[in-house]
């Protein structure tokens, strides 16, 4: 892109550049996520096929996952509250902690950090246990808040961390404009800083989302009731018709049916970062 | 763009010496007041308690618990005795000693898969940011479409990939060429990154690209009337402006990169020398009910992740955790203009 | 023993450190609470649960929907856990190590039984209150423990050598294989046959997991070897073990088995006998249905297991109940156990799960054979069948024989040292 081309030409080049960028990177991401979608409209009897249509297409797997036995209906929903849940404290706790951490002068800031960090740091299979031994103690067996306390291990820290960066980012000036303005600190923050950083805001909600949605191993211990179990448990439970039938039908399309809610969920917020993004560039 | 302003000291001044700022310098300039410290005890008490209790405690019980051996068997009853023996640091050396061979493989496995994927993910994921910033028509679709990947659950996406990388897979029929791809030797390695940095690469990109979308476009703007070519804008004002945010995606990569266990465990298996992890190490000695060596392995994990990241904020640490970052500038008028200052 | 007390002080210590009072302590001893004499009193009426590996057939709940019309009061609930065998054993083990009284009744894969009884996990059970001697025996060893029954067996499991009928009869065989140089000899005269163009011999499970430690038994059996002896000690440096697994490694070097098969589950080797790529296959009974509606059906047949000089021995897979010692209204449980494990019980298991049961007067039933055809030669191989390693570390054994022989099979070592290293392994890990 050197200066002498003229503006045109760079521009058109740069468009088809673009376009094929964009295309590679789709091909990238969604080249292995189709493989996974043909597979679950495979036949189980033709599930070693590597055509790239299915043929015949049988949904035969969806059909057998929203069967009575299997409960996914019921997993899905229970993967959404805990995910939910856990998202909402998490961003909540995180968005004081991250105030702080960008905004305000205090003492042994980085040890805090630090050790924010460093408590996501622990394998989550040594942890598991001592937890179960407390929760088992406590009665917490089968609940909910079973499964979100622990998931706060991880969220917490992705969402302090990614908050604290993205509030850095926002001016000073307009916080103080606003607080001469007659507004609390609360105020200015709730009302210029939220909006300027709902990208980053957004953003570190949807990946501590899926985080959370996906974490198996503490959700698989914390509960033994087929009617509190979260989807990853669930799809750990798919059956062939016999037991060394692995039922790899039906598993990719349970992989499919986790990851479609999440990308709606994405396409749906991605109005409010948009907005966020204008409100901010509009300042 | 006309009332551009040059303050000394901009952010795309500091690209130039990014990590070289002497934090200390800089915090002198802010005041810690008592009443600031007592508003920060507020807002940062309810996160440190949450993670106190649900992860203070189970590593304490981990610590103490890798300090006890396994249960014996007492020969003459044929029963596991019911008490684990004090045995000090006894699994630690055990584990760098008897066990040293495996945990050094395991080690160097955990380390090259860190350093390539994170390596692989930071180059795709910031091209992926770059792309999908610009304006096209669908991008809506095409962003969350990036997303897909990373939305896929680890168990899942490792039984995908298994399936790809089967002898009789996609992978072998596309390249034309049997390769038995979960044996042992470099190609399971291959085979791990590829599924890994696909998974993974899209949470770079997604943070990166929150991290662009925070630049105002007249920075883009100033600069390229200056002249800049594409490839200086993007060091000098791209890269340092999202340089905290890409940072932090690159922390968390790294630590979960190193804690990396279901991938390799399902997609080539358990036990092959070319791909175990040091998490896959402690998963073996909880799974044998040798809760104390298991716990040893953890706190070693733990203990090299944990240097892993102080080194990654001692480094970098000027744009995570010190007060160098763009923001917390003293500036006069607006904020965008700041970065006018490049005319290289 | 000092050493507790002040484990107990530690222990409280470091609870007190975490500011959390907490009951269970990780090893604290609960003054032993079952087993130690044998004399575990089944006490208690009331609602149990019963604890298995997720249902694959939906044969289970009718069972015990049977069981909950005629015990209102005594109700079991299915706990249904992971497809993944790892997985549910991670999840018993949890549950005995949080002395929770949420399981009651497991279903415990046969080669579990030792490890759950030496850490006393499962109470030892009642020997004249099951129809031992109505069981195939080898499938009743597998329940017990240093002499004493742990475990009600429920169902068994035993390979089979599937083989192309078809192709064999082409090329002039009229009986299948007895010997391993039969199996080869046979496989010549089949390759010579044009419809037999790219098809390998042999092949098994051979992926470095458990299935391994299966096939690597069987041959070592086979040959007349042991991996362990009756008492449980390693004696796998034998001439015996070696030619069995020569035959393996010997199979892999020359081609009889295709080099893929490195990577074999039982699945992956089900396909590939079904896309006619096999002449003989070493697999379970499941294949036998599944078989049928593929391209294969009427043109393959199953047969026992070849060995070095004569038919071979099988390893046996199957679960087995067992009542856990942390759980309340054992007298119930112990009903339940026989309810469930009965004859009765089995036969519908067969029938509708087509599931290998423990009775012996199963596989003579006409009306079953005809429905099952392979029940006669299955329940050849579970008579020959010699049971996995039968000790407390059985997680550690199975690893080391699957390291060594995955290491002689892909030629990383000869056998004669990879039979000298297992022997060392495996003491090492069953002298503890």
């Amino acid at each position: 892109m050197t200066a002498m081309t003229s503006r045109g030409t760079t521009a058109k080049r740069r468009g088809r550049l673009l376009y094929v960028g964009v295309a590679a990177v789709v091909a990238y991401c969604l080249a292995p996520f189709y493989w996974m979608l043909v597979s679950s409209l495979r036949r189980t009897s033709d599930i070693f096929d590597t055509s790239l249509v299915p043929s015949p297409v049988s949904f035969e797997n969806y059909r057998s996952l929203f069967g009575a036995s299997q409960g996914f209906t019921r997993a899905l929903l229970n993967s959404l509250v805990v995910a939910g849940i856990t998202t909402v404290l998490a961003l909540l706790l995180a968005t004081f902690t991250a105030y702080a951490m960008a905004r305000l002068e205090f003492r042994f800031k980085r040890l805090i950090l630090t050790l924010v960090i460093a408590t996501s740091m622990f394998p989550v299979v040594s942890i598991v246990v001592p937890l179960l031994k407390l929760f088992t103690d406590i009665g917490w067996i089968n609940t909910y808040q079973a499964m979100i306390v622990p998931s706060m291990s991880f969220a917490l820290p992705l969402a302090v961390w990614n908050l604290t960066t993205f509030f850095r980012q926002m001016p000073d000036e307009l916080e103080h404009a606003a607080m001469v303005d007659g507004c609390t600190r609360g105020q200015a923050f709730r009302k210029v800083i939220i909006p300027l950083a709902a990208p980053g805001i957004f953003t570190t909600a949807i990946i501590t989302f899926i985080a959370a949605w996906n974490e198996f191993l503490i959700a698989l211990s914390m509960t033994n009731r087929p009617d509190m179990q979260t989807a990853p448990v669930a799809i750990s439970k798919f059956t062939g018709a016999t037991t060394y039938e692995t039922p790899f039908g039906s598993q990719m399309a349970a992989g499919v049916l986790v990851t479609i809610p999440l990308v709606v969920m994405v396409l749906l917020f991605q109005r409010r970062i948009v907005a966020g993004l204008t409100a901010g560039a509009a300042k | 763009m006309t009332d551009v302003e040059i303050p000394t000291g901009t952010a795309a001044a500091e690209a130039r010496r990014p990590s070289r700022t002497p934090v200390r310098g800089l915090r002198t300039r802010s005041r810690a007041t008592a009443g600031s410290g007592r508003m920060a005890a507020l807002l940062v008490s309810p996160t440190l308690l949450v993670l106190m209790i649900v992860v203070l405690y189970p590593t304490v019980m981990a610590l103490r618990e890798s300090l006890y051996g396994p249960k014996g068997l007492d020969p003459k009853t044929g029963f596991i005795r019911s008490t684990e023996p004090f045995v000090g640091l006894k699994n630690y050396a055990d584990i760098l000693g008897a066990a040293g061979d495996r945990f050094w493989n395991a080690f160097w496995n955990t380390t090259f898969f860190t350093v390539v994927t994170v390596g692989l993910e930071t180059v795709i994921g910031v091209a992926m940011a770059l792309i999908m910033h610009r304006a096209f028509s669908g991008r809506a679709l095409v962003r969350a479409g990036i997303l897909v990947p990373w939305a896929v659950p680890t168990a899942i996406s490792a039984l995908l990939w298994r399936w790809i990388f089967n002898s009789d897979g996609i992978a072998n029929a596309l390249i034309g060429h049997q390769i038995l791809w979960t044996t042992e030797g470099f190609h399971a390695k291959v085979a791990v990154i590829v599924a890994e940095v696909w998974k993974t690469a899209p949470f770079i990109g997604l943070l990166v690209l929150a991290g662009l979308q925070v630049i105002p476009n007249e920075v883009y703007e100033a600069a390229r009337i200056d002249g800049a070519s594409a490839l200086r804008r993007f060091w000098h004002i791209t890269l340092p402006l999202v340089k905290p945010a890409l940072l932090v995606a690159m922390l968390f990569r790294c630590m979960d990169a190193l804690r990396m266990f279901d991938l390799p465990y399902i997609l080539i298996g358990a036990q092959k020398n070319s791909v175990e992890t040091l998490s896959m190490l402690a998963q073996n000695e909880a799974s044998n009910v040798r809760f104390g060596p298991a716990s040893a392995y953890a706190v070693l994990l733990f203990l090299y992740v944990f240097l892993v990241a102080l080194a990654f904020v001692r480094l970098l640490g000027a744009d995570l955790v010190g007060g160098t970052a763009g923001g917390r500038r003293k500036r006069t008028g607006l904020w965008f203009p700041r970065r006018a200052e490049v005319t290289v | 023993m000092k050493t507790r007390t002040a484990r107990a002080l530690r222990c409280s210590a470091a609870l007190a450190a975490a500011g959390l009072l907490l009951a269970a302590c990780g090893s604290s001893d609960d003054g032993g609470s079952a087993g130690q004499s044998g004399t575990t009193s089944f006490t208690g009426r009331g609602p149990i649960t019963y604890v298995a590996g997720k249902d694959t057939t939906g044969a289970v709940q009718p069972v015990l929907d049977r069981w909950n019309k005629l015990h209102p009061k005594e109700k079991v609930t299915f706990i249904q856990l992971p497809t993944d065998a790892d997985a549910q054993r991670q999840q018993m083990i949890q549950n005995a190590e949080t002395k929770s009284d949420a399981y009651t009744v497991l279903s415990l894969d046969v080669v579990w039984t030792s490890e759950f009884a030496a850490h006393q996990w499962i109470d030892r059970l009642p020997e004249q209150q099951f129809p031992l001697g109505k069981m195939l025996k080898p499938v009743v060893e597998t329940a017990r423990y240093r002499g004493g029954l742990y475990a009600a067996p429920a169902s068994s499991d035993g390979g089979l050598l599937y083989y192309r009928s078809d192709l064999l009869k082409q090329a002039g065989v009229t009986r299948p294989p007895a010997t391993w140089a039969e199996m080869k000899a046979d496989c010549a005269k089949v390759k010579k046959l044009p419809a037999a163009k790219g098809v390998s011999c042999y092949a098994g499970q051979f992926q470095k997991y458990e299935g391994l430690t299966v096939n690597f038994s069987e041959a070592v059996n086979s040959a007349g070897g042991v991996v362990t002896d009756a008492n449980g000690k390693p004696d796998v440096d034998t001439p015996a073990a070696k030619k069995g697994l020569d035959f393996l490694a010997g199979s892999f070097k020359d081609g009889t088995i295709p080099k893929e098969a490195i990577t074999y589950q039982e699945e992956d080797g089900r396909q590939a006998f079904q896309a006619g790529k096999l002449v003989f296959l070493r697999n379970w009974p499941y294949m036998y249905a599944l078989a049928g509606k593929s391209k294969l059906a009427g043109s393959y047949a199953v047969a026992p297991l070849p060995g070095l000089n004569g038919p071979g021995s099988s390893s046996l897979g199957g679960h087995n109940l067992a009542l856990s010692s942390f759980a309340k209204n054992k007298a119930t449980a112990l009903d339940f156990m026989k309810f469930f494990s009965g004859e009765d019980t089995a036969r519908t298991f067969l029938e509708k799960a087509s599931l290998a049961p423990p009775y012996t007067g199963l596989y003579d039933d006409t009306s079953l054979a005809r429905q099952y055809p392979y029940l006669p030669v299955l329940k050849q191989s579970i008579l020959r069948a010699v049971p996995r390693p039968r000790v407390v570390s059985y997680g550690d054994v199975t690893s080391a024989v699957q390291q060594e022989a995955y290491a002689a099979l892909t030629g990383t070592k000869s056998s004669a040292q990879a039979l000298k290293d297992l022997q060392r392994e495996l003491q090492k890990s069953t002298a503890q």
